[in-house]
């Protein structure tokens, strides 16, 4: 039986300039690796912001791991990535081990205390990532790379069931972006973490995710990777010479 | 007189003990500031303390009975500058702007319809610590400790928070609730802090330590503790001086924070030349 992470029904949103995501149905499944798409101001950002609760929708509902998102508080079984270079402010004074701490956060009842057991957690995760040699390195001089696998870190740092990434890749170069979307499949892979990744790179949406999302504004495309690229729909959005290249690990 | 002399006095040992106090306090709260982009938050407060000082006068509420006024205006105050940048589409700086703007306009006009500009009011725009009560040095004590208490149980909450409200959101921190705690206590010290260096000056306990500290910290923590050395030290040397060379003690100890916060940018420049520019 497959157990929904996120089901979403009729969701819309809207800024003062209007609607920017109207009538949004589907769902996901635990495992899944869900890619989503669209051309610029299309919704695929405010989406993401929707489903954590970091935008108000408009009409329609939407459920994590099987709970209305207003009464939704298992938080720490969601890791979420945001577009590194907006986030990080250059001067703050913490540390990689300290922001990393930050990801365990959501385990923790009040009054919230990090003891040996989560300082080892954090060690691990930083020694799975490769980053154990920047521990004690401020966040504002790592590289964007190096920044971008200490904020993964934090991500997963409490083992979430969800995992979800904005534009993680957007100032990394395509050496540097290539290893992070491996690392993104292995941790899909290997935890069985369901994925939810919005990313202009659909070379590696092709390369990696089970399911594609394709949104401008309206949910124009939703299904598995291969009916994608069977789609004559998508064939006529994108161009088949596009489609071909996004489909090309077949 | 000499170093031993002056600090046999019990005005000046009351200046020393609350001064360090309020240092203390200002300077942790001013990391926290500093970082979420609420600088100039004392400001703005202190200019409502001076409205809300004028009230208290108006009211015949002196001395320490004036905070009984104060004290839940400038609350109040401090809730409005965060519900405007919640709700009001306005960013942290210009609802410090409208909140100030009120203040000190309240106060301005409270006292020249109260007969012109009297010598109470107009102590609060420059602070005299030297005339600070034994109760005032009992109530920063005690504030003193309710902060410590505050910031020892949401110390994470606000690491969080400073460094992104959008992941603490989604580490389901509530981030109204701790915004609210740290302006809430911001709010309380800059009340004590009028006392020790008045209106015009009352940013620079908050900003400068903290300025000073994001020069040389390793680390969040690391930044916390050298901010509350720079504040602390600041206000002992700068009474010390004040009453050596006969300067105001506020504006010395604004200015030897200033000297402090000018040293760690040069240190700063020689341990990490990398990381300078």
């Amino acid at each position: 039986m497959s157990i929904e992470i996120v089901v979403t029904e009729s969701l819309s949103c809207s800024y003062r300039e209007g609607k920017v995501l109207d009538d949004i149905s589907f769902q996901v499944e635990r495992g899944d690796y869900v890619g989503i798409v669209g051309p610029n101001g299309s919704g695929k950002s405010t989406l993401i912001k929707a489903l954590l609760g970091l935008v108000t929708i408009g009409n329609g509902t939407a459920r994590l791991f099987g709970t209305p998102l207003s009464a939704f508080r298992d938080w720490h079984k969601v890791g979420y990535l945001p577009q590194s270079l907006h986030l990080v402010n250059p001067v703050f004074p913490a540390t990689v081990h300290e922001t990393v701490g930050l990801g365990l956060l959501s385990l923790k009842r009040f009054p919230k205390r990090l003891n040996r057991d989560d300082t080892a957690k954090i060690d691990v995760i930083l020694d799975e990532l490769g980053i154990s040699d920047l521990k004690y390195k401020l966040i504002g001089e790592m590289s964007g790379g190096q920044l971008q696998r200490v904020l993964l870190a934090r991500a997963i740092v409490n083992d979430p069931e969800l995992l979800v990434l904005d534009e993680p890749t957007a100032a990394l170069d395509p050496e540097t972006r290539g290893r992070f979307y491996a690392m993104i499949a292995d941790i899909n892979r290997t935890r069985g973490v369901t994925v939810l990744l919005v990313t202009h790179d659909s070379g590696a949406i092709g390369e990696h995710a089970s399911k594609m999302l394709y949104l401008d504004k309206k949910l124009l495309f939703y299904g598995s990777f291969d009916q994608f690229c069977c789609s004559s729909e998508m064939s006529s959005l994108f161009g088949e010479h596009s489609q071909h290249l996004m489909c090309h690990r077949h | 007189m000499n170093l031993l002399e002056i600090l046999s006095y019990g005005f000046i040992q009351r200046a020393l003990l609350a001064g360090t106090l309020i240092a203390l306090l200002c300077s942790v709260l001013g990391v926290f500031l500093v970082l979420r982009r609420l600088s100039l938050i004392g400001d703005g407060l202190a200019h409502v303390t001076f409205g809300s000082t004028a009230i208290a006068l108006a009211l015949k509420f002196y001395s320490v009975m004036s905070l009984l006024v104060t004290m839940p205006i400038v609350l109040l105050a401090s809730l409005g500058i965060l519900k405007l940048t919640e709700k009001g589409r306005l960013s942290g700086d210009a609802a410090i702007g409208l909140v100030s703007a009120l203040g000190i306009s309240a106060g301005i006009i409270l006292a020249s319809v109260g007969g012109g500009y009297n010598v109470d009011l107009l102590s609060y725009l420059f602070g005299n610590i030297l005339s600070i009560r034994s109760e005032e040095v009992v109530i920063a004590a005690l504030l003193c400790l309710l902060v410590m208490l505050m910031l020892s149980l949401y110390y994470h909450e606000l690491f969080a928070i400073s460094f992104s409200d959008e992941l603490a959101k989604v580490s389901g921190i509530q981030t109204s609730f701790i915004n609210s705690i740290l302006v809430l206590l911001t709010a309380l010290s800059v009340v004590l802090a009028m006392k020790l260096v008045g209106i015009m000056l009352i940013s620079s306990l908050l900003i400068v330590p903290a300025a000073g500290a994001l020069q040389l910290a390793r680390g969040f923590k690391v930044c916390i503790m050298l901010a509350a050395i720079q504040g602390c030290s600041s206000v002992i040397i700068g009474i010390i001086i004040s009453i050596m060379a006969n300067l105001p003690a506020s504006a010395t100890i604004v200015l030897v924070n200033l000297l402090f916060f000018a040293a760690a940018c040069v240190v700063r420049r020689v341990i990490y030349p990398a990381h300078s520019n």
